[in-house]
């Protein structure tokens, strides 16, 4: 027991060698070292298999002429834009299935149905319906987030304790204040965690209908790179769209989610 | 009365039916006391919930001030065993929450919760999260936020059952001293044979299921009254002896004398 809780201890600390964010650096390092050895062997060609120098230099390139930071701003505006869209329909919608039995037996089987299916699928009719415009990607998106975020809602409205809805009809909620005050922030873990869900699935959804189709955002670059068999920017553009993907899941969501879930009670 | 059950019958339906409680007359008058006393599982969060309006009879009637009881009101506010605080709210923000739905001003409000935040001894609390309160704290901000929509009954549901025994002694005596303050009617539920003598002007105990009252007993001892105090324990022996066994009648004593055996 003391062994753990000292080797516990240790590891929270950071030891110079020890500590997980050392080690996690080292690992890198080393797989970026192992990546540019291999490159230098010379065994493939470099449209084939590029270096990490290579890929450096691209990323430096890219920012300073511009091209990265108008790929990472359009593709971040749709996915905004998608997102806050789907939040908003996501979460009265499953408010609606959480509360109304019919509804969730109607459409919460289309939605349980739907979900099975790759948002990616809707492209095609999303291009007939909308045209080759803004609006059939941010269908794509919002078809990729609103049912994750949809599911997750009703399921926290559903299992939120029942207590919360007791003590707030016998302090006299009715109406939109009982949803909004008290069904609402009741479920706000599930909503959170469902959100967060939603935001992945946002990101991949529109990184497929961007290769797919739309100009200017990260996948058109990722598809550029290809064309031009440039794989340096294959390789770049893919490092930004895991770096967003993680900044935003670490620096927004995975905080937000532990913070509700300490107050509400919930555990760790 | 204030409260008033009768004929009460409570059927939960399902697969089984399961019947909670069975021909409850009772009358509680205004500004009493009554502690109702029973195994788990006999029905009596049941019949708080009755009276709270959360649930609805299968027979009988239950009335407030001779009113049939529709559904439920800001006039009898009920407290849960687990306090049942909202977590996203600070403590402030709870105990305003009733007031909060009757649309009144925030200044005055906030007045209001304070006054009785002082009532029970958090007023440097009230920007303090849920989560970061004991369990008694917890129910001290649910006692207050009861109490900030100055309802004529108050409905306690085990309350006190999963604190520690200091810190529901304490909160026992402060129950008291709240009650005699604002005269409220209070029916109170507990397992506890001396949570309900310490407490109660009536001790109502219930039957196991499907609960009826098997018998009432009324308490007269001098306030504030401790847990143990003598005449509280002579008296829980007594009480436990009906709470145990099914025959129920035991001879009557100077200090609590059975008064109704159905």
């Amino acid at each position: 027991m003391i062994d753990i809780d000292s080797r516990r201890a240790e590891s929270r600390r950071g030891g110079l060698w020890t500590g997980p964010l050392v080690r996690r650096l080292a690992f890198f390092l080393l797989l970026a070292a192992g990546w540019e050895a291999l490159f230098r062997l010379g065994l493939w060609p470099p449209y084939l298999f590029p270096s990490p120098s290579g890929v450096a230099r691209t990323l430096a390139r890219g920012f300073e002429n511009r091209t990265l930071i108008i790929g990472i701003a359009v593709s971040m505006r749709r996915l905004l834009v998608g997102f806050v869209l789907s939040a908003i329909a996501g979460t009265l919608l499953g408010l609606g299935l959480g509360r109304v039995r019919l509804l969730d037996q109607t459409l919460g089987a289309l939605v349980l149905g739907l979900q099975a299916l790759p948002s990616i699928c809707w492209l095609p009719l999303a291009l007939l319906w909308f045209g080759l415009g803004e609006q059939a990607i941010l269908f794509v998106v919002v078809m990729g987030a609103l049912l994750a975020i949809t599911l997750s809602t009703q399921a926290g409205v559903k299992n939120s304790d029942p207590v919360y809805l007791r003590a707030a009809l016998n302090l006299g909620a009715r109406g939109w204040r009982l949803y909004l005050l008290v069904i609402l922030p009741a479920a706000l873990p599930a909503i959170i965690s469902g959100m967060k869900l939603g935001w992945s699935f946002a990101w991949r959804s529109l990184m497929a209908a961007e290769l797919l189709y739309v100009s200017l955002g990260l996948g058109q670059l990722l598809m550029m790179g290809r064309e031009l068999n440039d794989m340096n920017q294959v390789v770049a553009v893919m490092l930004i769209i895991i770096a967003i993907g993680l900044v935003v899941d670490r620096l927004v969501f995975t905080p937000l989610e532990t913070r509700v879930r300490a107050r509400w009670g919930l555990g760790e | 009365m204030k409260v008033e059950l009768r004929g009460v019958r409570k059927t939960f339906e399902g697969k089984s039916p399961v019947l909670a409680l069975d021909s409850i007359d009772l009358a509680v008058g205004a500004g009493q006391f009554a502690c109702l006393l029973g195994p788990s599982g006999c029905g009596k969060s049941t019949l708080l919930n009755l009276v709270a309006g959360l649930d609805r009879p299968t027979a009988g009637e239950v009335l407030i001030d001779g009113q049939m009881v529709q559904g439920p009101g800001t006039d009898r506010v009920m407290i849960f065993q687990t306090a049942a605080l909202f977590p996203w709210l600070d403590v402030l923000g709870n105990v305003e929450f009733g007031l909060r739905m009757t649309g009144a001003p925030r200044r005055e409000r906030e007045e209001i919760a304070r006054r009785y935040l002082r009532m029970v001894h958090l007023l440097d609390f009230e920007q303090t999260f849920v989560h970061q309160l004991s369990g008694g704290m917890k129910q001290r901000v649910a006692l207050a936020r009861a109490l900030a929509l100055d309802p004529d009954v108050l409905l306690m549901d085990e309350p006190f059952g999963a604190l520690d025994a200091q810190t529901r002694d304490l909160l026992h005596d402060e129950l008291q001293n709240i009650w005699s303050a604002t005269a409220k009617t209070v029916l109170f539920v507990t397992h506890n044979v001396r949570e309900a003598i310490v407490l109660g002007d009536r001790v109502l105990v219930l039957s196991q299921r499907p609960g009826h009252i098997k018998q009432e007993f009324a308490i007269d001892l001098p306030r504030p009254r401790q847990i143990e105090d003598y005449a509280v324990v002579d008296l829980s022996r007594e009480i436990l002896e009906v709470l145990k066994d099914g025959s129920g009648a035991t001879p009557p004593r100077d200090r609590g004398r059975p008064e109704t055996a159905p």
